[in-house]
């Protein structure tokens, strides 16, 4: 194993270096019985960590924001909508779209486990699959969102949408004001991840420049 | 398992979220082969997406809240392997492989890959029209199943709305267990806060589920 590419010789403690050492062992065992080739591997890691990624959900975010009609078809049906982009990764069946007014915000999560739509946010980050935000978002919203610095006017309606089946959603946030001329490849810039799971909002101009 | 430490909607106790700036895709790089693993084991169709789902719950609580969620990944997987009997666990205890392995019908090779970047379709054609549309009002059953479910505990029981139909689907329920796939119509059903957390609750906020209709009965 001394040249195999994924060893890993850095140490994070006896624990987690028992970890690394069972991880890798498994992967020997299902290589040597031939259920697994460690290449496809290496191609699934490295299409996560560059494939899929929130600048899909960036593109289909901003291609709404200036084309009514691409975001009547996103609301109907979002996988299809996003597959029209063309320059995004292929994505599955079951993309619901929801959108976010003056009147509701809309908050996605899983309780249960971590279901998330990957294929246009990428692999979900570490709090969304926590303790923490899968327990509160259902029972204390608000709070969740104060810990993402957002804060709604009293009056919003809030959504939570728990992932409790094989559909995915993706928020589809408010346009932010003062951004009338700006090109498509330029609002792209302003979806952030978070505003496409409900827990941030897109940056104003002033704020993006900062 | 219905009832273990999984479902967590509505408890107290776990804290603040909190966001890491620029995080990246993995943490360690053993993430990321647990992940792959993962998915290339899933492509041999030997269980399904929610009996992987269910190797995890049946985790100690202890051990589930203890684990990182590549943890939980990988401790779920490797009690899988041996279950199915696709690794033995003097394999897993010798690190290695003792003898060759069972000729399986698929296998992940690079070529496949870029189609796992993709989710697969679980919508099934229906046996029987829907029983439920929107706008109908529903009662979440009062389910406990000791194996696998998809309702969640704090909805059980409680008041709803059919906000919309989302087809049929494999029902995790009876996949999870080696039972079919049973498909069953799906629902977006919405629930008032107050109505699941009480007059307490605040009026502003609703939260709905993906309900199967075996969850739901008419109210």
């Amino acid at each position: 194993m001394a040249d195999d590419p994924h060893s890993h010789s850095h140490e994070h403690g006896s624990e987690l270096s028992d970890l690394q050492l069972r991880v890798r062992a498994l992967e020997t065992i299902l290589t040597e019985k031939g259920y697994i080739d460690p290449a496809a591997l290496d191609q699934i890691v490295e299409a996560c960590e560059t494939k899929i990624g929130p600048h899909n959900g960036a593109r289909v975010v901003a291609r709404a924001w200036i084309d009514p009609d691409f975001k009547r078809r996103l609301l109907e049906d979002a996988t299809e909508a996003a597959n029209s982009l063309g320059h995004i990764s292929p994505v599955g069946a079951h993309l619901i779209a929801v959108e976010n007014t003056p009147e509701v915000h809309n908050l996605v999560v899983c309780t249960l486990c971590s279901c998330y739509p990957w294929e246009v946010l990428g692999l979900p980050p570490v709090w969304y699959k926590s303790a923490p935000y899968r327990s509160r978002a259902v029972i204390d919203p608000k709070g969740v969102l104060g810990d993402f610095g957002v804060k709604l006017p009293a009056e919003t309606q809030i959504r939570i949408w728990d992932s409790t089946a094989e559909t995915r959603f993706l928020v589809l946030p408010m346009r932010p004001a003062g951004t009338e001329n700006w090109t498509e490849e330029q609002l792209a810039e302003l979806v952030t991840r978070d505003s496409m799971v409900g827990t941030g909002l897109p940056p104003s101009p002033a704020d993006a420049k900062r | 398992m219905t009832n273990s430490i999984h479902d967590m909607g509505g408890m107290h106790g776990f804290g603040p979220v909190e966001p890491e700036p620029n995080e990246p895709v993995f943490h360690e790089p053993w993430e990321g082969r647990v992940l792959a693993m993962q998915r290339a084991m899933g492509y041999t169709r030997l269980w399904t997406i929610d009996g992987g789902r269910a190797s995890m719950e049946v985790l100690p609580p202890v051990t589930y809240l203890a684990a990182s969620y590549y943890q939980r990944w990988f401790l779920g997987l490797e009690k899988r392997v041996v279950a199915h009997g696709l690794v033995g666990a003097d394999e897993i205890a010798a690190g290695k492989s003792l003898r060759p392995g069972r000729r399986l019908n698929r296998k992940l090779t690079p070529a496949d890959v870029p189609s796992t970047t993709t989710r697969g379709n679980f919508e099934r054609p229906a046996a029987a029209p829907a029983r439920f549309k929107a706008g109908d009002k529903v009662r979440a059953r009062n389910l406990n199943p000791a194996t696998h479910t998809r309702l969640p505990r704090y909805a059980r029981g409680k008041l709803g709305t059919v906000e919309a139909v989302r087809g049929c689907h494999v029902y995790p329920d009876t996949a999870a267990i080696g039972a079919g796939d049973r498909p069953q119509w799906l629902y977006t059903v919405v629930f008032p806060a107050r109505e699941l957390w009480g007059e307490e609750a605040d009026p502003t906020v609703s939260v709905s589920i993906e309900a199967f209709e075996p969850y739901l009965e008419p109210a």
